[in-house]
């Protein structure tokens, strides 16, 4: 009744109050942008460890040994097992062949590798930051490693314990600049165990991923430099193998088969009383990744929850006031006939109006918040246009229910006691 | 022959019933007022005037007696009749003015109206007609704050007329203005009278005033003491 009357008075009431309006509307900005920025920030993470994930592979399937206690991925990332696992609990070069050979129908790739550590190129006053991984020739496509100029690792490499690397563009602009060819060229590394010089075979282009390089200077980013697996082993405790991972022929096998490699790898360690061998694939990654921002967001709603519903009693506490202050408006009113819906009505407008207009500048506020947020983690801003209008349908939700009663008290006032309140 | 448009049969009000502080405000008043009538309704404070008021303007229900308005009987109506009525049949204008703050004059002037469901353009046309009436066509989009006390008690008038009620009722309405100022609401009534043939109720406390009209009716201790022609506008 009336609607757009109604409005027009609450926001002309507004104006003529704009300092104690954005007063009571800060409750509803606070807790709408903060839901908004949240969300926004939280979806532009999962956007991109998504991509990051779909980037590794989604036919991709990790095999690990872990102990058998604790035989999550999480057991076996935070390094549960202190213990140190010596050759007889890893696998074998020769298992993993057996594996390979056994599945070779759907395994298209099988990646070995060894985590050397960090070092540095250098030469003179040029240099660049690495990290040294040793690794097989199916590493290069299990792990899409863009080759552009040369070659990746090969069979020959190991087999032949070959001092040579595969590095990245941004190695090769460190230390060479354009104009020379990389290929075939020396590098020094320094390493904590010594330095050790590496031939140049292969240039791949280097890919940020996930959130690194946030804090370090362009210059400064370590990027993976990669030498024969066999070359890294000669430094290594163990000879045999912690994990490898495999792609799969057909993405569509990568459920199925990641049972049946467990299945496999687990009759393996049947003896083994301290470790376990597992698999998991992206999916179990990614499905584990979206849970833990779902618990994330189940949180912050919460905590948005508590901000709303104080903003709405800031509202309502705001509207008693304003039915008060016009009691006698609202005699008038009474007196010129309006029935009792049109002045609750009037009240809930009013009350609706404030918190929809909140909500609005919350959402701008929120978006601002997350752009920054996102900017600063470098990432792309997701705007979720479903959750702008659930946050506006929200706003006018506390605004009806926090505007409720301070309506129906006015409605319910008395004329004659209304046109003689002082 | 002319109509009735107040009837009121024994009306009492009594307040704080059952309780033995229970006051008996009004005594069996019974009044009729015919169309077209200016009558001066006069008392002390505490004679009942206020009530009596409440009563014609139906903002309170009788304890018991009959109240028949425009030839409607009040006695059986919801709260929502009650303010249809209140809306259709009676205009009120106030000591205090009790513009709308916020609205305009023309804004104020049609609240009625909205109030009654006219739509909006008849609605405008005829809040500017008013207000060329009452003289404030030249004020039309003034806010109640920029008014001075007359130029609202204007606005009020025309406020009250806006949907053509049975009543004009007016509670001390120089009250709160200055004899000049005074002096002009009150020909401002005498010409409704006149002109519109409108039915005036007058509430007022002030003997002069009440003078001016055609009929002085005299409250005492909730009970009409005195009840003779007045002097119209020859008082003036």
């Amino acid at each position: 009744m009336f609607l757009k009357e109604n409005v027009i008075l609450a926001v002309a009431g507004l104006r003529a109050n704009k300092i104690r309006a954005f007063l009571t509307m800060l409750g509803i900005i606070i807790g709408i942008g903060s839901v908004i920025a949240i969300v926004s920030i939280g979806d532009a993470v999962t956007n991109n460890v998504s991509d990051t994930m779909a980037g590794l592979g989604a036919n991709n399937i990790y095999v690990y040994v872990a102990p058998s206690d604790n035989d999550s991925i999480y057991g076996q990332m935070n390094g549960s097992g202190t213990e140190k696992m010596d050759d007889s609990d890893l696998l074998t070069f020769e298992q993993i062949e057996q594996v390979r050979k056994k599945f070779s129908n759907e395994i298209s790739d099988l990646a070995l590798y060894e985590s050397v550590g960090s070092g540095k190129a250098q030469d003179g006053h040029k240099y660049a930051n690495v990290t040294i991984y040793g690794a097989n020739p199916g590493f290069g496509s299990v792990e899409n490693v863009d080759v552009q100029k040369g070659r990746f690792l090969t069979d020959r490499d190991i087999s032949g314990n070959r001092s040579v690397a595969v590095v990245s563009d941004k190695l090769v602009s460190n230390m060479f600049g354009s104009g020379t060819d990389p290929l075939g060229q020396k590098i020094n590394v320094d390493t904590s165990d010594g330095v050790e010089s590496y031939t140049i075979v292969g240039v791949y282009k280097y890919v940020q991923q996930g959130f690194g390089g946030a804090a370090v200077a362009d210059k400064d980013i370590s990027t993976t430099l990669y030498i024969p697996v066999s070359v890294a082993k000669e430094t290594s405790d163990n000879q045999n193998y912690s994990s490898f991972e495999i792609r799969l022929k057909n993405v569509n096998d990568t459920h199925a088969f990641t049972d049946r490699i467990e299945s496999y790898m687990k009759r393996l360690y049947a003896n083994n009383p301290k470790y376990t061998c597992s698999a998991y694939n992206m999916e179990n990654m990614l499905s584990s990744v979206t849970s833990m921002m779902g618990t994330i967001s189940i949180a912050i709603a919460a905590i948005a929850a508590i901000a709303l519903i104080v903003g709405g009693i800031g509202v309502m506490n705001i509207m008693l006031v304003s039915v008060t202050e016009r009691t006698r408006e609202i005699g008038t009113r009474k007196a010129l006939g309006a029935r009792s819906s049109y002045i609750r009505m009037q009240f809930i407008v009013e009350s609706v109006i404030i918190c929809v207009i909140g909500g609005i500048i919350g959402i701008i506020t929120g978006i601002g918040l997350a752009a920054a947020g996102v900017a600063l983690l470098k990432m792309k801003l997701v705007i979720s246009v479903p959750i702008i209008f659930i946050s506006v349908g929200f706003s006018m939700l506390i605004g009806i229910f926090f505007g409720y009663y301070p309506a129906k008290k006015a409605s319910q006032l008395d004329p004659i006691e209304a046109l003689r309140y002082e | 022959m002319s109509r009735t448009i107040i009837q009121m049969n024994s009306i009492i009000k009594n307040y704080y019933i059952g309780t033995p502080n229970e006051l008996h405000i009004l005594k069996s008043i019974s009044l009729e007022v015919e169309e077209g009538d200016f009558i001066a309704i006069v008392g002390a404070s505490g004679s009942g005037k206020s009530t009596l008021m409440n009563m014609i303007g139906v903002l309170d229900r009788p304890t018991s007696g009959e109240y028949i308005l425009d030839g409607i009987s009040i006695k059986r109506m919801s709260d929502n009749q009650l303010s249809d009525v209140r809306n259709k049949k009676i205009g009120f204008v106030f000591q205090t003015f009790n513009l709308i703050p916020r609205n305009n004059a023309l804004k104020n002037v049609e609240l009625p109206m909205l109030y009654a469901g006219m739509d909006r353009k008849k609605r405008v046309e005829r809040a500017k007609e008013l207000l060329s009436l009452v003289g404030m066509g030249d004020r039309m989009d003034h806010q109640p704050n920029e008014l001075s006390g007359g130029q609202k008690q204007r606005v009020a008038i025309a406020r009250a007329l806006a949907n053509d009620p049975a009543i004009l009722l007016a509670d001390e309405p120089t009250g709160a203005l200055d004899s000049e100022t005074g002096r002009m609401v009150m020909d401002l009534f005498h010409k409704v009278h006149e002109e519109d043939g409108k039915t005036i109720v007058l509430i007022t406390h002030n003997p002069e005033l009440a003078e001016e009209t055609n009929r002085v009716v005299t409250l005492r201790d909730g009970m009409i003491v005195g009840d003779r022609p007045g002097s119209g506008k020859a008082a003036v």
